[in-house]
């Protein structure tokens, strides 16, 4: 699997992220930084978390318009992998990759915490390695994960299946405590219509080796070397 | 020409905290009335802040050597060998004052400032502490101070990208008008790729990299060299703004820019700014330097000397780069969109020459100003020492139950994760021991692989025992620290103090400084921990009132293998629970005391360093060597604390049967005697480990096993480990939402 990892100067996410792609794939990732133009030769391009540009404005609305993205914009309409975390699901929806947008957290404060995430949507290439309604541990970090769409294209990614991952409980159960950040429907992970692009506010990433406190974010770059 | 423009009137003189013989000294040194910015750069550079005029005398006694120590106090920060090649880079320091006049600006920029410390030395951080103390939760500011703080701390650590791993949260009626904010930083680097601040070479340039500087923060240091009195809040604007992103760029930037050799010396601008950087870097250097301040970027136009001299506008470094390599440099600054601008020469006059608009507005003996700073032998007074307290004397529960509930729901001992989940402590992907246990524990790769290492880190002292006698509780300070890292597995290295108290002036609070000191310097020399670097913050009192004598510490502990540790959670049911270390009861300065009937009374339970040094060793040994499968130190709160907080961290209650006391029950439960922990094992390994405790001169008793919903202590106490967690996890989100 040959992955690109885009640096934006504010971005802090990006060695975990590439660690992830080794640990999993073997393969190093190649570290792209936000003034090219053009991408390497890959098949994944992931957007890490982090603070873009300091995202003092709405966060990933000085990203999406950094040199770096109409070659993103390309590789996606080409059918590449695209894969949004955190910052990076906020920066392709402010590209207009993924539909809806992030909002502050229901509790207005940063949130870093290990959830509960059930898979809704196993089919998709990044989450093939889980089992339909699987329940996964995973961590989140961030203040602006309030994942909000409008009720017209909310009830066009519920109606095709494009809700990947979902807040819950341990039994899988979504309820308004496991809701961690306000979300509508819960939704912590979402596809575009053709499945390449995947943005997602969790931390799959963080979650990769035992020593971590557990293995659950591997599924997602498992799925992905099946098909990359 | 030297311009000086305004008459120096002892009423200047003495807004510039500089006290009348402190002037005559000035006269004396230069041999002239000095310009208003030079009277600038003195109170700057002899301000207690920076000059430590007060402390120097006591800090001179404290153990800062060791065979891993490869850089003790006096550089940004301490540098301590790990091994491999590779070296630790820590400090803790304050931002006490800036905090408490402004809470979120004054947390952001604290914990920026000790961020650029560690990788002004070439380091990357690895990891972040805080220790946070606070007024009485009912007092009117607490909540606001606490809300801001909170986060402040998390809003420039998350967004530049460090894992937030610990820390300590205390409330308590002494800190009502003065809150303390210690932050703490870590970073990694390669043993032989240390950067220090000295200058080297004639004619070499001087770079300012960073921020612009603006008018911001002037005369911080001066202010928190000050005490406080009601008209504080209008001390607001010398407070500075953090720029996390800024600092992250720094950061990249600055850590490119070593790799690419062009770095001869770097420090990072922090307390009274360009003035203190730009003299240190010559004075370590013995040699001159000379500053053309019309090169210095900016935020507004019009900027004095006097304002850029002592500006403390935050994320700015200043460099001595090779000349040859000046355009490689430009070229990765502005890569990061930071500002870089030579703005002078070192020289060999020995001189600190300041220039703007062509006139000349300081020339000084740059020596002199760090030299000459005023030393004082401040008087003092030996503490007055509590009587001890006998157990039997006070006051036992009516209800166990009830008496353990309120413990840990009370605001001292109630669960932090309000705090820490506002912290991202997940980043870096290295974190082995999330907050919550008795030291975070992070992984470290070797250079060349093989089985990673791992650092420990833990921040510790409880300030009720320090000033109930500053001595045992400076020695308790280092002792709880030492136990923290060994419950984890790691072995203590080194640590770094942020010495707060009162005002020095004071006979009394000198004497707590002093004794302090001489508690932390004993116990660790005992314990092997030596004090690497660290940061003095006096005055703080607010309208006479001190704040409790809070030395605060940071320790560091290595793991050869960082697999090797456990948690403070209950494991696995039948576990045998192991009581490790001596119980005589001791109630004085008690948390149960203090938390369930507002005493303060009594001596703090005395610290026998060769005891912590044995029980400590036993227990990290048993870790590493993968023999236990939790373990907890025993401290506020004692052994009944200990027990339901590793019931609550695990999912799992126990079943406690009572040894033959011969001391009262609850002293038993609740008393504080040190060198204590509690351990689990498998019933087969926990035989074996009492046998080997006692041949190594350890006491051990089996005390219950793990299991059940509920610790059960028959037929005093039974609750339910559901019932413990929503009351040691209600207090703070309770109290912040205003319920």
């Amino acid at each position: 699997m040959k992955s690109a990892v885009l640096v934006f100067p504010g971005i802090n996410r990006e060695r975990d992220l590439a660690r992830a792609f080794e640990v999993v794939s073997g393969v190093k990732s190649h570290m792209v930084w936000h003034t090219e133009t053009e991408l390497p030769d890959v098949d994944v391009v992931a957007i890490p978390g982090g603070f873009s540009y300091g995202d003092y404005l709405r966060c990933g609305a000085i990203a999406a318009r950094s040199p770096i993205i109409d070659a993103v914009r390309r590789h996606a309409e080409r059918g590449g992998w695209v894969l949004g975390i955190c910052n990076g699901f906020q920066i392709v929806t402010e590209i207009g990759l993924l539909p809806g947008a992030l909002m502050r957290n229901a509790s207005l404060k940063f949130m870093c915490k290990e959830v509960n995430l059930r898979v809704d949507n196993a089919t998709t290439a990044f989450t093939s390695a889980y089992a339909p309604g699987q329940v996964i541990r995973c961590p989140v970090a961030h203040g602006e994960g309030n994942y909000f769409a409008d009720p017209e294209t909310l009830a066009r990614l519920e109606g095709e299946g494009r809700v990947v991952f979902r807040y819950c409980d341990e039994k899988g159960e979504l309820t308004e405590a496991a809701n961690v950040n306000g979300s509508i429907n819960a939704i912590a992970g979402i596809v575009n219509e053709r499945g390449n692009v995947l943005g997602m506010m969790p931390h799959p990433e963080n979650l990769i080796e035992a020593l971590q406190g557990g293995i659950d974010g591997r599924g997602l770059f498992e799925s992905l070397a099946k098909v990359a | 020409m030297l311009r000086n423009d305004i008459a120096i009137t002892p009423e200047l003189v003495a807004e510039h905290g500089l006290k009348p013989d402190e002037y005559q000294r000035i006269l004396d040194l230069i041999g002239r009335e000095p310009t208003l910015t030079e009277l600038g750069i003195f109170s700057a550079m002899w301000n207690e802040h920076c000059s430590y005029k007060s402390s120097k005398k006591w800090l001179r006694k404290l153990p800062t050597k060791g065979e891993r120590v490869l850089i003790g106090p006096g550089e940004n920060a301490g540098v301590v060998d790990i091994g491999d090649g590779q070296a630790v880079v820590f400090k803790m320091e304050s931002h006490n004052h800036p905090s408490y006049i402004e809470p979120y600006q004054g947390a952001t920029t604290g914990v920026g400032g000790i961020l650029r410390d560690v990788f002004t030395m070439g380091a990357r951080p690895i990891a972040a502490m805080n220790a946070l103390r606070f007024g009485e939760p009912t007092h009117p500011k607490t909540h606001h101070i606490v809300s801001g703080v909170v986060a402040g701390v998390g809003g420039y650590g998350n967004s530049f990208g460090v894992p937030t791993v610990g820390g300590e949260v205390n409330f308590h009626p002494r800190y009502n008008g003065n809150c303390l904010v210690n932050a703490f930083a870590a970073g990694l680097l390669d043993a032989d790729k240390i950067f220090l601040s000295e200058a080297k070479g004639v004619g070499m340039p001087v770079v300012y990299l960073g921020s612009k500087t603006g008018r911001d923060g002037i005369h911080g240091a001066s202010m928190a060299s000050a005490e406080f009195d009601d008209n504080s809040a209008e001390k607001r604007p010398t407070v500075q703004v953090g720029d996390p992103f800024a600092e992250k760029l720094l950061l990249e930037a600055s850590l490119e820019l070593m790799a690419s050799g062009a770095v001869i010396a770097i420090q990072d601008m922090g307390a009274a700014g360009l003035t203190c950087s730009a003299v240190e870097m010559g004075a370590k250097g013995n040699l001159g330097l000379e500053l053309n301040l019309d090169a210095v970027p900016t935020r507004e136009p019009g900027m004095t000397a006097y304002e850029m001299m002592l500006s403390e506008s935050q994320e700015r470094m200043l460099m001595v780069l090779h000349p040859h390599l000046e355009e490689q440099a430009e070229a990765i600054f502005r890569k990061w969109g930071l500002d870089f601008a030579i703005v002078g020469r070192t020289t060999d006059t020995l001189r600190f020459v300041v220039k703007h608009h062509g006139d000349v507005m300081a020339d000084l003996p740059i020596k002199d100003l760090g030299d000459q700073a005023p030393e004082y032998d401040r008087p003092w007074v030996e503490p007055k020492k509590l009587s001890i307290l006998d157990p039997a004397t006070t006051r036992a529960p009516e209800d166990y139950s009830k008496a353990l509930l309120d413990l840990l729901g009370s605001p001292n001992l109630s669960s932090r994760r309000w705090v820490w989940e506002q912290y991202d402590h997940l980043i870096q992907g290295n974190t082995v021991q999330r907050p919550g246990g008795d030291a975070a524990v992070v992984r470290v790769e070797r250079p060349n692989g093989g089985k990673a290492k791992g650092l420990g880190f833990t921040c510790d002292v409880t300030p009720r025992y320090v000033e109930a006698d500053p001595f045992e509780g400076g020695k308790q300070a280092i002792a709880e620290s030492w136990r923290n890292l060994c419950a984890v597995g790691a072995l203590p290295i080194a640590v770094t103090d942020n010495l707060n108290f009162g005002n020095p002036e004071r006979p009394e609070i000198m004497g707590q400084f002093v004794k302090a000191l001489e508690g932390l310097g004993e116990a660790c020399r005992a314990l092997d921990m030596p004090i690497v670097s660290g940061n003095v913050s006096l005055y703080n009192e607010t309208n006479g009132v001190a704040i409790l004598p809070t030395p605060a510490i940071g320790a560091v502990g290595l793991m050869d293998d960082v697999t090797k540790t456990v948690g403070i959670g209950f494991a696995a049911e039948e576990d045998v629970i192991v009581l490790v270390g001596d119980t005589a009861g001791w109630m004085g300065q008690s948390s149960y005391l203090y938390e369930l009937f507002g005493l303060e009374e009594g001596a703090p339970p005395p610290v026998d360093l060769s005891v912590e040094k044995r029980n400590g060793d036993f227990v990290r040994e048993a870790v590493v060597a993968g023999r236990v499968t939790a373990a907890h130190d025993l401290s506020d709160g004692g052994l009944l604390v200990a027990l339901a907080e590793m019931a609550m961290a695990g999912g799992k209650g126990a079943r406690i049967l009572l040894p033959d006391l011969d001391v009262p029950l609850h002293a038993f439960l609740f008393g504080e005697d040190q060198a204590r922990y509690v351990v689990t094992a498998s019933p087969a390994e926990a035989s074996k480990l009492i046998v080997d405790a006692a041949m190594a001169g350890v006491p051990a008793t089996a005390i219950g096993a793990v299991g059940g919903d509920a610790l059960v202590i028959a037929p005093h106490l039974t609750v339910s480990v559901d019932d413990l967690r929503h009351r040691h996890e209600s207090w703070f989100p309770s109290y912040m939402s205003g319920v």
